[in-house]
């Protein structure tokens, strides 16, 4: 499929392209273009929302500098790594282990065995959807959300990984705690998981 | 000089034009519901357009200074009174005066600018707070609010200040979020299906007291008349509840018949309405695609429509992205006047001119 640019308004404009790697390239290759009068980009699954100011441009000017940037086909996006030490000790992993069919230890070997990606942020400052983890791991939310899970709770939904950055409500199966600090105001940027930042695991006692 | 916060009334919010800007980090841009209004209670006051002012919500704040101030009152027919007396705004107050934001007959929201904004630290380039609770606590009686030096842009010019100026990490003003339940909530930027988290604004920022006892009962007062100032313009757009729109982005996943529906039916502002989301009543919108929509950013104005069919208005308070396909996205002077509709009114959509 190739890019298709969906109106959405007189201040924005959302782009659509073919999978999560192409949004991933393109919201590179935004973020580095800077054109002018765009005040914000929202990387998701399949799509990049340009936030425009409309004192400045227009979404039919956007559109036309947006086609002129060159977007790396197929390059992936390296926005560095994290390592994050979580102490599996999580109150679902008993429940995800049930549900994948093999023991907690294994779980938490298929977590740490591989690199995550975060793919897009979307729901709460600094939370990002973390995917090419062990496809096994692939299990639902629980099917009543807690109405208070800590800040660092490593969870796992559908395909995702994710680390709360803050004391929330939820619905994902909680598998361990980190330490690490998902979201800071007083570092810049506050969030350790920007889209395009490869993440591993570490299993600390 | 300091603004004393004597009585909050139903729910205050400190606000400026918002945090465009950090979307990639999941921040959502916030600002004020009715922007335009934000706007005219600056100018008003001679302030840069970045000054943060109080977003009043219904009425009945009470606020005084501890020198002279230059204040100003838009947004609802609310009246602005001194120690009592009605006043046209802007209006020099006197230290100590008691300065007062009525109960509005028409609209929702009020925007008290004062001279010089309101000069709490910029979290992130704003000094809105949003609805995970990110930017400056809500103000609370008691609270002694710094107001900035003259003329007044409060130097939201994307500065971002360390310190103490986070989030609350605590448990009142943590961020919300909901990975799960999707469903229940219709504001949900989720899918209820999807492994997504929801978004559920427990900071009480999105929260609006319960207006259906107020709601369409109160009558509009009488419009029109020969002066036909920007007040009495605002009042007749509003008592139309015409909210011109642009169709899209997916207005291709909903059958002919439903944006046919979309654009001639009357919808009514629902009680399970705030600043996230304003929930409509009305005819259900049949979708001619059936699959879920990958999350997806959303703007202000972006009319989400659930799997019940009803559409839901995001307001300022919108998360970052949304689960469900967006009929049609209000213009800006719109959704402006959509952050004034009391539940119990009723609205229909049209289709905006295009430009040029």
């Amino acid at each position: 499929m190739s890019t298709r640019f969906l109106r959405c308004g007189r201040e924005a404009v959302l782009v659509e392209v073919a999978d999560l790697a192409a949004a991933m390239a393109l919201y590179a290759a935004l973020r580095d273009a800077s054109l002018p009068g765009v005040v914000d980009l929202v990387p998701a699954a399949r799509t990049v929302l340009i936030r425009l100011d409309p004192s400045v441009t227009s979404p039919a000017l956007v559109r036309t500098l947006v086609s002129s940037v060159p977007v790396a086909d197929g390059r992936p996006v390296d926005a560095g790594t994290v390592t994050i030490p979580v102490h599996y000790d999580g109150p679902d992993l008993a429940d995800v282990a049930a549900l994948v069919g093999v023991s907690a230890e294994e779980v938490v070997k298929m977590h740490t065995a591989g690199e995550w990606t975060v793919a897009f942020t979307g729901f709460a400052p600094g939370f990002g959807y973390l995917i090419g983890g062990d496809p096994r791991l692939s299990v639902p939310r629980r099917s009543s959300p807690r109405t208070r899970i800590p800040a660092g709770s490593v969870a796992l939904a559908g395909p995702y990984s994710g680390v709360y950055p803050n004391e929330s409500p939820g619905g994902w199966q909680l598998i361990g705690q980190t330490s690490l600090r998902i979201w800071d105001l007083d570092r810049d940027p506050p969030a350790l998981l920007l889209p395009g930042v490869r993440v591993r695991f570490e299993a600390v006692n | 000089m300091l603004m004393t916060v004597v009585r909050t009334g139903p729910r205050v919010v400190i606000k400026d034009r918002g945090r465009p800007g950090h979307g990639a980090l999941g921040v959502a841009p916030s600002g004020a519901a009715d922007r335009g209004a934000l706007d005219r209670a600056n100018a008003l006051v001679g302030n840069a357009p970045e000054a943060a002012v109080l977003e009043c919500t219904l009425g009945g704040l009470r606020v005084r200074f501890d020198g002279p101030a230059v204040v100003a009152l838009a947004g609802s027919d609310a009246r602005l009174t001194v120690d009592g007396v009605v006043r046209e705004s802007p209006v020099s107050v006197p230290a100590g005066a008691l300065v007062q934001v009525g109960t509005p007959r028409v609209g929702v929201r009020s925007y008290l600018a004062v001279r010089g904004g309101i000069d709490v630290a910029l979290v992130l380039g704003s000094r809105s707070t949003d609805a995970s609770g990110l930017g400056p606590a809500r103000p609370a009686a008691g609270d002694e609010l710094p107001v900035g030096a003259e003329p007044g842009g409060g130097g939201g010019s994307g500065v971002r200040l360390g310190g103490g100026d986070r989030p609350g990490g605590g448990a009142e003003s943590g961020v919300s979020a909901e990975p799960g339940g999707g469903a229940e909530s219709g504001v949900s930027a989720e899918p209820g299906g999807g492994a997504e988290p929801g978004v559920r604004d427990r900071s009480g920022v999105g929260e609006i007291p319960d207006l259906s006892g107020v709601a369409a009962a109160t009558p509009a007062p009488a419009l029109g008349g020969s002066d036909d100032s920007p007040a009495d313009r605002r009042s007749r757009d509003l008592s139309t509840g015409v909210l011109e729109v642009d169709l899209g982005p997916r207005d291709d996943w909903f059958t002919a018949g439903a944006v046919a529906t979309f654009l001639r039916e009357t919808y009514t502002v629902t009680p399970a309405s705030d600043t996230v989301g304003l929930r409509l009543d009305g005819p259900p919108l049949d979708r001619s695609r059936t699959e879920e929509l990958p999350s997806e950013g959303v703007v202000r104005g972006s009319i989400q429509v659930p799997p019940d069919g009803k559409p839901i208005i995001f307001q300022a308070d919108h998360p970052v992205t949304g689960g469900y396909p967006v009929i049609a996205v209000l213009t800006p002077a719109a959704a402006d006047l959509a952050a004034q509709l009391r539940p119990g009114r009723t609205v229909r959509f049209t289709t905006a001119p295009q430009p040029r």
